[in-house]
């Protein structure tokens, strides 16, 4: 069968691709389009390592088809940084080593910065249930709350 | 696999009628494509139905709100009114999952799937909603509890779509509640689920009542012997106590990793006693 065409865009740029109706955005982020920041924890929705946002709404790349992106934007982990400079949650991350391993940490800046884009002052009990879909194996969650406290504190200019 | 992403209700019904192998509505799928990928089902045809602009408002209706089958868990929860008017449904629905999750899974979506556990099932079986199912036969409307008829199961027919579900409007004094029991804080299945809507006149007497329970039988059930513990009563300690033991006598559960059969019947009670005070509480405020 042939592929089904999709234009939607990604990180404000126009997009298109071909793909399987089967595959889903995450298969495409990474194989069609090599963008390889969104990672495959668990596939089922439950690690959020495939994070993204879809109009800005923060969801799991796994659990959407790829032909579900037309006409809609979606935000990566690729579109966070301004260049090489990072985004202050990237820096925050690096500055408390809230990380080891780092196949979260994409789904996590994701995950944040949607949350701070909606709640610039969250409390650490707010980004803890925010964060409950993201799964670390490594660092114990304690770096990476006190990353996002501090990301947020900085963001507010405060 | 086909996908097929009509604008229309009517468009969607009849690409599902004419479709003569296994058919999947797709909302938020946060269930069918891990159901997919798992190879537990392999659709002839998915009908993607976020493309249908009346299935994706909250709209206020006779005093309640009309939510659409393809409104996200999150959608519910930036939606200041409904969470006023309806905030056990709510909570409910803002249960289900991660936040990843609650962003695109519909409450519709998990009354469709028939998980005795469904976190929102209880609480709007508890609202008295009501579904609205659009088919090849046109359009009814039953009430939530009616949707289950077995784990998985719903009593939808070949080619049916619950287009919306209703939460109706509320007397003045009137609150709602649900809660879960899971053994940790978050991104978790139910080991009991209990949501309760009651109403009180202005002595505080409880005059009507609904108790939806979920987890402990093979579909969500509603609880008439509890909500009669609660009706006629200031909901005190002795009504609560009656309330406990009805809720804890209509659980039918089964031993599962979750919970033993014991543990969930007396948890079933001790939840719905926390529940009725805290709709209580806000059917005072």
């Amino acid at each position: 069968m042939s592929g089904t065409h999709v234009s939607t865009t990604i990180n404000g740029d126009a997009v298109e691709y071909v793909c399987d109706v089967e595959e889903t955005l995450l298969d495409v982020l990474r194989n069609r389009l090599g963008l390889t920041g969104a990672k495959e924890g668990c596939s089922t929705g439950d690690c959020g390592a495939c994070s993204v946002t879809v109009d800005g709404r923060l969801t799991c790349s796994c659990l959407m088809l790829a032909v579900e992106a037309e006409g809609h934007e979606i935000g990566t982990i690729e579109g966070v940084a301004n260049g090489s400079e990072l985004h202050p949650i990237q820096q925050k991350i690096l500055d408390h080593a809230a990380l080891q391993c780092g196949v979260c940490t994409p789904g996590v800046v994701v995950a944040v910065k949607a949350l701070l884009e909606k709640n610039p002052d969250p409390t650490e009990t707010e980004v803890r249930y925010w964060l409950a879909g993201n799964l670390c194996r490594c660092t114990g969650y304690d770096k990476i709350i006190r990353a996002v406290m501090d990301a947020a504190s900085e963001m507010r200019g405060s | 696999m086909r996908y097929e992403a009509p604008d229309t209700i009517d468009a969607a019904i009849a690409i599902l009628a004419a479709e003569d192998g296994i058919a999947r509505v797709l909302a938020g799928g946060t269930d069918l494509l891990v159901q997919i990928r798992s190879d537990m089902i392999e659709p002839d045809l998915v009908v993607d139905i976020k493309n249908i602009n009346s299935m994706r408002s909250i709209t206020p209706e006779n005093g309640g709100y009309r939510i659409g089958g393809a409104v996200s868990c999150a959608e519910m929860g930036e939606h200041a009114d409904l969470c006023a008017q309806w905030p056990g449904v709510v909570e409910a629905a803002e249960l289900i999952g991660s936040t990843q999750v609650q962003g695109r899974a519909t409450m519709t979506g998990n009354l469709c799937n028939c998980g005795p556990a469904a976190d929102s099932v209880p609480a709007m079986v508890a609202a008295e909603a009501i579904a609205t199912i659009v088919g090849p036969n046109g359009r009814r409307d039953i009430p939530v509890e009616d949707m289950p008829v077995a784990p998985g199961k719903s009593s939808l027919t070949k080619g049916e779509i619950v287009e919306s579900v209703f939460l109706p409007a509320r007397p003045e004094r009137s609150g709602d509640a649900y809660l879960r029991f899971i053994p940790r804080t978050e991104m978790d299945i139910a080991v009991v689920g209990v949501g309760i809507s009651l109403t009180l006149d202005g002595h505080g007497t409880c005059t009507h009542a609904r108790v939806g329970l979920g987890a402990v039988a093979a579909t969500v059930l509603l609880v008439d012997d509890a909500a009669k513990a609660l009706i006629g009563t200031r909901v005190d300690d002795a009504a609560l106590d009656k309330l406990a033991a009805a809720t804890s006598a209509a659980c039918k559960p089964i031993n599962d990793k979750r919970g033993t059969i014991e543990f969930r019947t007396k948890v079933a009670g001790v939840l719905a006693q926390r529940v009725a005070k805290i709709a209580l509480d806000r059917a005072g405020k």
